[in-house]
């Protein structure tokens, strides 16, 4: 850890109190907000590409053992897995199936 | 299957609390949480966090995308970054318990009893809920969906704590196959839930967009993705409905 705090205290400062103030909220609310509103459809669109951004963060900078593996090989391994995914009835448990024998293929053939 | 109000005359509120259980162990998102949470329990260790740690960050964070970015950015990136990343990540809580409410009111009920069940609503609880629920009499809903959220949350508490087990154990050709879970599962589930252009769009922008963003190295760079692709995923979106609008 690179910073002062106390991985504890880190967890409730930024990651309980920034989640669960959308859920207090969601209850003083009530129903009073559409789903479909402007303001919610944006706000969802900007999560969205967020989370968007994890999955390329954790593919192109990996952590870890994953870091071993040659780039090219997480590339294929989650195209591949995504491409699985399109063709097998939009199912995710075969997108993830096949994604990681691509992986699995990878590092056999080319080292991880 | 859908069961009658009628079928559940007057149980003990522990008794629909255990039936909430048993939904949880029927539904398909228990072994999803638990593939998922094998996951990010193995990237919690690679990151060096204690189980004990894990375990809390489920407990009170409850969703899978801002733990992961709990997990991965907390050693390198600054905090206001990881704060604002898990704000946006967690917004669409904000909606969904909104939705929720009242369907889980009733009369007399006081605002506190909410308090439980909304901190348990992640994705998978709220499926369920929104699909279970309008079939349980009205007093008995707050302890059903209280037991829905617990048998859910157990799923992703040893699913983390089996990756732990793994990721300390296993050779690396499977810590990496266990750490490339997570970001397989995330790209997966939003696909499968992007019903609508803008989903999608924001989707594909963020992949393309985050790189470019981070090797600009101005720091915030989840932050700057979402908002930068997410906007131009939504003005797209606008142009089409008000065409769709003009054009019948």
């Amino acid at each position: 850890m690179t910073f002062g705090m106390e991985p504890y205290l880190a967890l409730i400062l930024l990651g309980f109190l920034p989640s669960e103030i959308w859920r207090w909220l969601g209850i003083v609310l009530g129903r009073g907000l559409d789903e479909q509103s402007e303001i919610i459809l944006w706000v969802r669109g900007v999560a969205t590409a967020l989370i968007a951004a994890v999955v390329a963060r954790i593919v192109l900078i990996p952590p870890g053992a994953l870091a071993s593996v040659p780039l090219s090989v997480r590339l294929a391994a989650i195209c591949g897995g995504f491409l699985a995914f399109l063709l097998i009835r939009r199912s995710a448990f075969a997108g993830v199936l096949a994604g990681e024998a691509v992986l699995i293929a990878g590092i056999l053939a080319f080292g991880g | 299957m859908s069961i009658g109000p009628s079928e559940h005359p007057n149980r003990a509120p522990g008794k629909v609390f255990a039936d909430g259980m048993v939904a949880a162990l029927r539904s398909v998102f228990f072994y999803v949480l638990l593939g998922n949470y094998v996951g990010i329990g193995a990237l919690a260790y690679e990151f060096g966090f204690s189980l004990g740690w894990m375990v809390l960050s489920t407990l009170l964070v409850w969703a899978a995308p801002a733990q992961v970015i709990l997990i991965s950015t907390l050693g390198t990136a600054t905090l206001v970054e990881v704060a604002l990343a898990v704000t946006l990540s967690s917004v669409r809580f904000l909606p969904m318990v909104a939705a929720l409410v009242p369907m889980l009111r009733r009369e007399g009920g006081r605002q506190r009893d909410l308090l439980l069940p909304m901190h348990l609503t992640a994705i998978s609880v709220w499926v369920e809920g929104m699909r279970l629920l309008p079939a349980r009499p009205r007093e008995q809903r707050v302890a059903f969906y209280n037991g829905l959220g617990v048998g859910l949350i157990m799923a992703a508490i040893i699913g983390s704590a089996i990756g732990f087990y793994l990721a300390a154990r296993l050779p690396p050709l499977f810590a990496a196959t266990l750490l490339f879970f997570t970001p397989l599962a995330l790209l997966m589930s939003s696909a499968r839930n992007s019903r609508t252009l803008l989903d999608g769009l924001a989707f594909g922008l963020g992949l393309v967009v985050g790189p470019i963003v981070a090797a600009q190295k101005i720091g915030l760079d989840l932050m700057w993705t979402g908002l930068i692709a997410g906007t131009i995923a939504y003005v797209v979106h606008r142009v089409r409905e008000a065409k769709a609008k003009v054009t019948p």
